[in-house]
């Protein structure tokens, strides 16, 4: 299987719930041919609304139309649709708005256009929202698999999706299952917990520490919030090192997630939180990117081998 | 529309429209703090809205097909929250808890707190793009129900309000109404010199929306216009309606410093007499004594 763009995969699914679910409906703000919603556009135009360039009334939109019984996917940047925090924060989540906000373009990883459209905070913002749901699927078939279960999800969801492919790391029939870890590796020595488009590169750093006969567990957080807390704890507790991979800021994402768990449960084993180190983004291409900042396989692998000799 | 005798209909909504500023006076000088300027400009208009123009039922709350309101600018809510008791979507003895802890009167409205409030605002610019969202819900489903946002004056100084503005007639919003309480006032001062409207009227006809312009304290007046709008095909209606603020208490109107600050006990009692002495001259009667 090739590697796949969630974002894509979010679009074609979307196209296809659409004709399941007639009260879904799609808003974007001239990014739809980025986020993929032109997918559904092209497919239910009179269920499609083209907002332009003003995120701010596009969530305000698909809140009144929430609020009217409809599922509505709101679509933009990552960066630009939880940059209108003050909007998520009243008409979407004060409200209790069925909204799935859709975030494309997530991390550092869309590469060339600079740290203005790469967001890098876009998790931290919407998990911060009392009741705001937050995932962040990992490859085509977990993306598809929640695009399918937010249609009959009550309550406000952030979901992101990533501009650059990911390999597929979930088997054909996969089942997602909201708010549940998914344990794709097992090992004595460290746990990974990655998310997004993280969770390949780390499955990847983990095949190769075992080659220098360390055992890395990996565990997908699909689900930021709410957090699989249980399974987090009970997954540090057998480990000498956790580590955290996200593309995104350390603070308030999977990282911070993470860090709240282990510490509320008393675990106290040590944590290497692997993401943006509370700097701004950079232009660049995808790869020189994620190696810079060591993301990559290479990356993760180096910073937790270390962490552990 | 109309019902057959227009005069007893204006005269039935205009005594609701004086016992709902005695309630709002009562309310806020109760809680101790609040906005009685807005209240007061908007209470004519949200009156005619709930006991005249808006289908609901205050039974059935969620009824899919009921026509909805926003309160955009939501720190006026003691008007709504009146009205909604008035209506009996709660006990009037409720009103007394406004902003007080664990009641359901929140200072700005907030959805799912007391039935009959369709979405929380107050956070200024946001009403509006809520209300359209719920208009296009009404067209998709073949135009049953009608939405109205009231806005304010100093609110339109966010730039979301235009960003609705510019999308509503693009997708032929019909079953959108929004009113421009404007009553000249905002915390800062007068809407003119904090940052001018003008030419109000202007703007929103060349954002292409079907402009009325009212007394939005004149009942006849905002009944007329509220039904020409609601039987406009094709763009959505913005109803500028010329409002004072604090109407109906003489020291507050058009007085900056009640847009928000609630009235002392000396105050409220000065207040609710004035609002008494008015209503048993033109109703005959007392009320809330």
């Amino acid at each position: 299987m090739a590697a796949k763009a969630t974002r894509d995969a979010f679009g074609e699914a979307l196209a296809r719930v659409g004709e399941r679910y007639p009260n879904v409906v799609a808003l974007d703000a001239d990014l739809a041919k980025s986020t993929k919603s032109e997918l559904f556009a092209k497919k239910f135009p009179g269920r499609f609304f083209e907002m332009g360039i003003a995120e701010a009334n596009m969530i305000g939109t698909a809140a009144g139309l929430a609020l009217s019984g409809k599922i509505p996917f709101a679509c933009s940047f990552a960066c630009f649709i939880t940059g209108r925090f003050d909007q998520l924060k009243i008409s979407i989540a004060y409200s209790q708005a069925n909204v799935r906000l859709v975030g494309s373009h997530g991390g550092i990883a869309i590469g060339e256009d600079g740290y203005s459209q790469q967001g890098l905070e876009d998790l931290s913002v919407a998990r911060s929202l009392p009741g705001m749901a937050v995932l962040n699927p990992a490859d085509d078939l977990e993306t598809e698999a929640a695009v399918e279960y937010l249609c009959t999800h009550s309550g406000p969801v952030y979901l992101r999706t990533t501009r650059q492919k990911v390999e597929r790391i979930n088997p054909d029939g996969y089942r997602f299952q909201f708010g549940k870890a998914v344990e794709l590796r097992k090992g004595e020595d460290a746990v990974i917990f990655a998310s997004g488009g993280e969770v390949h590169p780390a499955l990847q750093a983990a095949s190769s520490l075992a080659d220098a006969g360390l055992k890395v567990g990996v565990i997908n957080i699909h689900t930021l919030k709410p957090l699989d807390a249980a399974a987090v704890v009970a997954a540090a507790r057998k480990v000498k090192l956790v580590a955290t991979a996200e593309d995104h800021q350390i603070i308030g994402g999977l990282g911070s997630a993470v860090a709240e768990a282990l510490a509320e449960a008393a675990v106290g084993v040590r944590l290497l939180r692997i993401g943006i180190p509370d700097t701004f983004g950079e232009s660049g291409s995808p790869e020189d990117l994620l190696a810079k900042y060591k993301l990559d396989a290479r990356g993760i692998a180096e910073q937790v081998g270390a962490a552990l000799r | 529309m109309g019902p057959p005798n227009r005069a007893t209909d204006l005269l039935r909504l205009e005594e609701i429209a004086a016992r709902l500023r005695i309630e709002i006076i009562e309310m806020l000088g109760k809680a101790g703090s609040g906005h009685p300027g807005g209240s007061l400009s908007v209470i004519d208009i949200v009156t005619c809205l709930y006991f005249s123009k808006m289908r609901h039922d205050p039974k059935r709350p969620e009824w899919p097909e009921r026509d909805r309101f926003i309160l955009s600018k939501g720190h006026a809510v003691p008007a709504q929250y009146a009205a909604l008791a008035e209506a009996g979507y709660f006990p009037k003895q409720e009103l007394g808890t406004l902003r007080k802890l664990g009641s359901r009167l929140q200072g700005h409205p907030v959805r799912n707190s007391v039935p009959g409030i369709e979405a929380c605002t107050g956070s200024l610019g946001q009403g509006l793009s809520i209300a359209q969202g719920m208009a296009i819900a009404s067209k998709l489903d073949g135009g049953k129900f009608h939405v109205y946002c009231v806005i304010g004056d100093g609110e339109s100084q966010e730039g979301q309000i235009w960003e609705a503005a510019m999308s509503a007639p693009k997708y032929q919003v019909d079953t959108l109404t929004a009113i421009l309480d404007y009553n000249h006032g905002q915390i800062d001062g007068y809407v003119d010199q904090v940052m001018p409207l003008e030419p109000v009227i202007d703007k929103w006809r060349a954002f292409n929306w079907n402009v009325l312009e009212i007394d939005g304290n004149q009942m006849a007046q905002i009944s007329d216009a509220l039904d020409q709008a609601r039987n406009f095909k094709g763009k959505p209606t913005f109803i500028v309606a010329h409002t004072v603020k604090g109407k109906g208490v003489s020291f507050m109107e058009n007085q900056i410093a009640w847009h928000g600050m609630a009235p002392n006990p000396e105050q409220t009692a000065k207040a609710l007499a004035e609002l008494r002495a008015a209503y048993q001259k033109r109703f005959g009667g007392t009320h809330g004594s």
